[in-house]
Order: C-alpha cells, then sequence, then structure tokens
C-alpha cells in the first residue's frame, strides 16, 4: 500500500500511457431542453483498452456512449479520432460500431445476414461479405445458427451475433450499452468473461456502459465514473478501489465506512478517533474499507494502529465474509468485513474490539451536491 | 369465471344479427345467382349457371369488372405513392406536431362522402374551378372535358377518399418499427437511404399490404363516384349491380356479378393476409 494521504492521483494508469490516443473527447456537454446531462466531460480513450463508464441511471452515460456512437450531437465539446474531427460526421461515417442494450437485431435478416449488413452496405465483394460473415460468426460460436432468425435464438445468443455484427467491420472503435443487462446472473458471469478475452483477441478498443460496478471492476482496463453528467474519477479498477478520489467514488465502488473528522495541530479527530497525519487543519474525510478494520487481537502491533470498541449492530453473511455494523458511540457506526466463522456469528449485541491502521484510512474529497 | 347465463346473453345477440343480415343474404344471393328472370319480368327459380354465362360472355359486363379493378389498381398504386410519405414523415420526423397532424389525417374521414365528391364536382366541373384557373392564367383556351365525367375523375376522387385508409395501416406499421434498428443501420454504415430500403421499408411491408387492401376493396365496390362523376366511360361494376337490382330487375344476374365480385375481393384478403403474415417480425 502506498502512502496513504495522497489522494486518487493516477498510480497504476499504465493503460492509458503506453498506448497511443483512439478517441479523445474534449469539453463535451449535452443539455436536454433546460436539463442538463452531461456538463464538460473529458476523457481520453486509448487503443485496444477496455474502458467502462459506470454510473447510475440518469448519470448520462449512455447520452455519452450515443454521442460518440453519432446518435445525439453534444451541444458543446468535441470529439477527436486522431487528427479527424469526429462529432461533424453522421453516425454512418464513424468507424464505431455499437453493441445495443436490447441488441437491435434486424428481425427480418437471418443471423448470417444481420452479421453480414455492414458490409453489404459497404457494397463489399460477395466472397469477402461470405468469409467475413463466416469468420466472424466462428469467433462468437454462433455457426450452427447462422440460418436462424435473431427471434429464435435466446438472449445470449442475440447478444454473441449483435457482437459478431459489430466487430465483422473491423471498428477502431466498439461501443456497448449495457449488453449484459437482460441476462440472467450466470450467463452474465459467462459473457463477462467471454467479453473481455475476446476484446484482447480483436485488440479493438471498446467502451462499455455498466451501472454495475462489479461487472467495471471485472472487466475494465479503466473505469470512467459518471455521476449527475461529470466525471468523477478515472482510473484502474484497482486504483479506484484503493484510491478514491472522493467520498461518491468510495461509496459508489464496494462498501466503505466514510470518516469525517477535523485535524487540528497534525493530529486527526474523527469522533472518538485519533490519529496524527500531517495535513493542514481543517475538515477531512476518509473512506475505510470494512475489509481494512479487524477483530482486535491476536498478531496485531504498530503505532499506526487504532483501537475501538462497540456493539455488534447487524450482521450479514455474504459467503466467503461476513458483514458486519458495529455501534462505535459518539455517532461513529463502523462496517467491519471479516473472514466467515471467526467466531463473531454469536456476537450480536456484543461489545467487540476493533482495530484498523491509519495507512488504510484514504483521503477523499467531498463531493459536491449536484441535481 | 363468467356464467353460462352472462356468455349467452353476451354472444347470442350478434351471432343472430350476423347470421341474420349478414350468412341469411349471402345465402339468399347465391340461391338467386343460379335462378333466372322470365320473359314476363318474373323470377324463375330454375337452377342453372345461365348468368355465369354471360358474365363471361357479353362484353359489357366483364370489361366493366376489368375497368373497376383497372381504376381499383390506380387508386391503390396513388393512395400508396401519397399516403406512404405521409405516415413515414408523421411516423419519424412530425416530432411534436405528430398528434395534430394525425388527427388531420383522421378529420377528413368524418366529412361525409357525399360532400367530398361533390366537391370535386365543383373542382373539376367545366365551369369548375380548376377549368377557370387554367383559362384564367391562359394554360388552356376551352374547358378540359376530360376532368369531370370520366375514369379520371373517379381515380382522383376515389384517391382522395380511400388515401387515409391507406396512410393509417402504414403509420401504424411504421409506428411499430424500434428505432434502434433505425440507429444500428446507421451505426452499421448504412446512409439514410438505404437504411430506408433495406431496414424501414421491409418492417413496413404488413402496413401497406393492409392499406393497399383497403384502398383496393373499398374502391373496386364503389358506385357513388363513378355514378356522381365517372359519366359513361367511367362507369364501375357496382352500377351495374345497382342497376340490375334495380331499373333492370334482373336480380339473379345481379346476384351472380356481386358473388364474382365477393370471389375475388375474398381471394384477395386472403393473399394480403398470406403476405402480411409472411413480413411481419413480431
Amino acid at each position: 500500500m502506498a502512502s496513504p494521504m495522497t489522494p486518487g492521483v493516477a498510480m497504476d494508469g499504465a493503460q492509458s500511457g503506453a498506448k497511443p490516443t483512439l478517441l479523445s473527447i474534449r469539453g463535451v456537454a449535452k443539455t436536454f431542453g433546460r436539463n442538463p446531462v452531461l456538463r464538460n466531460v473529458s476523457l481520453e480513450i486509448a487503443e485496444g483498452e477496455f474502458l467502462t463508464i459506470l454510473g447510475e441511471s440518469g448519470s448520462g452515460k449512455t447520452t455519452l456512449l450515443r454521442i460518440i456512437a453519432g446518435f445525439e450531437s453534444a451541444t458543446s465539446g468535441e470529439l477527436w479520432m486522431g487528427t479527424e474531427r469526429l462529432d461533424h460526421q453522421p453516425a454512418y461515417r464513424r468507424r464505431v460500431n455499437t453493441v445495443f442494450q436490447n441488441y437491435a437485431l434486424f428481425p427480418h435478416l437471418t443471423v448470417a445476414q444481420n452479421v453480414g449488413y455492414g458490409l453489404r452496405v459497404a457494397k463489399r465483394p460477395a466472397a469477402e461479405i461470405a468469409q467475413r460473415v463466416a469468420e466472424a460468426l466462428d469467433k462468437v460460436k454462433m455457426t450452427a445458427h447462422a440460418k436462424s432468425n435473431p427471434s429464435k435464438i435466446s438472449g445470449g445468443q442475440q447478444q454473441r451475433v449483435a457482437l459478431a455484427r459489430a466487430l465483422v467491420n473491423r471498428p477502431r472503435l466498439l461501443l456497448l450499452d449495457e449488453p449484459l443487462s437482460a441476462l440472467d446472473a450466470n450467463l452474465r458471469r459467462q459473457m463477462q468473461v467471454e467479453l473481455k478475452s475476446l476484446q484482447r483477441e480483436v485488440g479493438i478498443a471498446f467502451v462499455f456502459v455498466t451501472h454495475d460496478q462489479e461487472e467495471a471492476m471485472v472487466m475494465s482496463d479503466r473505469i470512467a465514473l459518471l455521476r449527475s453528467g461529470e466525471l468523477e474519477q478515472v482510473a484502474s479498477p484497482r486504483e479506484i478501489y484503493n484510491r478514491p478520489a472522493t467520498a461518491y467514488v468510495a461509496s459508489f465502488i464496494g462498501h466503505t465506512n466514510l470518516l469525517k473528522g477535523e485535524v487540528q495541530g497534525g493530529m486527526v479527530r474523527c469522533a472518538s478517533l485519533a490519529w496524527p497525519a500531517s495535513l493542514p487543519d481543517g475538515p477531512v474525510l476518509f473512506s475505510l474499507r470494512p475489509e481494512h478494520v479487524r477483530l482486535a487481537g491476536a498478531g496485531s502491533s504498530g503505532d499506526a494502529v487504532i483501537r475501538v470498541r462497540g456493539r455488534v449492530l447487524q450482521q450479514a453473511f455474504h459467503g466467503a465474509t461476513e458483514l458486519i455494523r458495529v455501534d462505535c458511540a459518539d455517532g461513529l457506526v463502523l462496517v467491519v468485513r471479516t473472514p466467515s466463522g471467526v467466531g463473531i456469528s454469536s456476537r450480536l449485541h456484543h461489545d467487540v474490539e476493533l482495530e484498523f491502521s491509519a495507512a488504510d484510512a484514504v483521503l477523499v474529497r467531498e463531493s459536491p451536491e449536484r441535481n | 369465471m363468467f356464467s353460462r347465463a352472462y356468455k349467452t346473453v353476451v354472444t347470442v345477440p350478434p351471432l343472430l344479427w350476423v347470421t341474420v343480415f349478414l350468412l341469411v343474404p349471402y345465402l339468399l344471393m347465391f340461391c338467386y345467382s343460379f335462378w333466372s328472370v322470365s320473359p314476363q319480368q318474373v323470377i324463375v327459380h330454375s337452377w342453372n349457371l345461365d348468368n355465369y354465362k354471360d358474365l363471361l360472355h357479353k362484353t359489357v359486363y366483364w370489361q366493366t369488372l376489368l375497368r373497376s379493378m383497372w381504376i381499383a389498381v390506380r387508386v391503390t398504386l396513388f393512395s400508396l405513392l401519397l399516403g406512404y410519405p405521409l405516415a413515414y414523415f408523421l411516423s419519424f420526423y412530425a416530432g411534436k406536431r405528430k398528434d395534430l397532424l394525425y388527427q388531420m389525417v383522421i378529420i377528413p374521414l368524418w366529412v361525409s362522402y357525399l360532400v367530398r365528391a361533390y366537391a370535386w364536382k365543383t373542382i373539376l366541373g367545366s365551369d369548375g374551378v380548376l377549368n377557370t384557373l387554367l383559362q384564367y392564367v391562359h394554360l388552356t383556351r376551352h374547358p378540359l372535358d376530360f376532368l369531370l365525367y370520366s375514369p379520371f375523375a373517379v381515380v382522383l376522387t376515389l384517391t382522395h377518399i380511400y388515401t387515409p385508409f391507406t396512410i393509417l395501416p402504414i403509420y401504424a406499421a411504421l409506428e411499430h418499427i424500434p428505432r434502434n434498428l433505425v440507429e444500428a443501420s446507421h451505426d452499421l454504415g448504412a446512409t439514410p437511404a438505404q437504411t430506408f430500403w433495406k431496414v424501414v421499408f421491409p418492417l413496413s411491408i404488413p402496413g401497406v399490404v393492409a392499406g393497399a387492401t383497403f384502398a383496393f376493396v373499398l374502391s373496386l365496390g364503389d358506385f357513388l363516384a363513378p355514378l356522381l362523376l365517372g359519366g359513361p366511360s367511367g362507369i364501375m361494376i357496382s352500377n351495374i349491380v345497382v342497376s340490375l337490382f334495380g331499373a333492370a330487375y334482373n336480380w339473379p344476374l345481379g346476384a351472380a356479378i356481386s358473388l364474382a365480385m365477393l370471389a375475388i375481393v375474398v381471394s384477395l384478403l386472403f393473399l394480403s393476409e398470406r403476405l402480411e403474415k409472411k413480413w411481419s417480425f413480431s
């Protein structure tokens, strides 16, 4: 763990640094009527990266995707792909393809005709179309259904066809609008893995939109977290989890304890807790992950360890781990994640002693109110 | 669950209605078509195929039937050519004015057929609006006489009257097309024109077929427009049927012609249903 007191600076932004920029989104804003949906979004998408735009519903993530695809025009701002100004081109000229949320397969065409659509409208020779369609269907394991009607195949299969239909055109950028949201949980996990490995294989940059933070963590090289139309943080999953820039990021991605405190003369005071920190005086906010809080006892040592007593309020069993809410008095409630079966299961309403190390408390910015 | 009594009360009246006013008349017509009229103008209940032979052998009948079909084909074609673009505009580009424009398509249907037909009479007549205008701007010297009392007038009037019947099913079909299919087509590199011909039009075919069927069937059986505006050259088959049941007092022949038309219309409806099924995906 690196120095705990520096808020969300790029630590492992290797993905964005190493590869050249493919798409540059510069100060994009979008207003529907009087309602601002996106405000001043700037983002660079690197060649071959898997970038996830993560956000709650209404955060503007789909609008951003639709602006990149060309289905909406930005109220202000620019899109650049290399030296090309993308936002002045109609959707059908952009070398960007989309996998739609409910796949949008053409119902009057067979699976193979759907996949070949882009090549046909580009007037490629018939032999080339046949070959590329066969390859694409093979890649997504749908060769057997080439002549089927899209309505006759399952949701997961439609998903694959939609992927093949987009990828067969060899786009420079593939946009995916919550493509897994219609699938059930098991198929969804399987498709997450498949999509990720497909992306590595084809080497095309993916921009993936989801509201599911777990999905974002599993699949992405980088996550761009959107909140009320503004980017809250753009970073790798590890960094965004370990070094959330704001209180919103910390609580949106995984569970966290937000500790509101005050720095006075090199000491942080938060409820009954206190620990030394080299910070200027003033109010501060820390994010402390539940797994960084332990039940005090065996094997803990060091100066930076902070201990606190409290009463177990609530327990939730999560399989491998349990989440326990502990009331530590003075209005401080800590959520603790412990491995299951460490004997705490019988401790509801009992007193426990907790400890965490100051290094694990990450300084975060207060998230400003937005409508 | 509904009680037996309730089901009876609800189903019997409509069934009775259909039987008394639809099935029985059809059956009667069917019988009449095999009977004949004696020289003394009495309907003779002797079974024969003479009426159907007349229909095939007397030029005036099958020619009028063919002309009626040709008029109906033209009406269908023009209604589609006028109706499709309007329905397309309404569905895809009308935006906030959609409801208003939709109502404006519907409203003419509330106006009496006769009023609309007479309106064309005042427009197309030799002292009518159009001829006066053409002479006023010196495009013509004499009134154009093919404008009124001609097949042209019939086609024009029927097109005007039945175009809304093509717009509505086409509009409904277009409204059913998920807009993300249009976006997907653009996304895959298809220009707006390619998108129209490869996605929008194929998916609207059920509406086109339904609209075409309406326009054809309704105008094939029309007798008011030819009566008011057709003149001798614009007579349609229904006018003959009307006169056979009226002044000519030849119900058997009238019934035979009616059944022949019924056969044409039913086979057409059958065909259009097949076509609609073939082209609907949902």
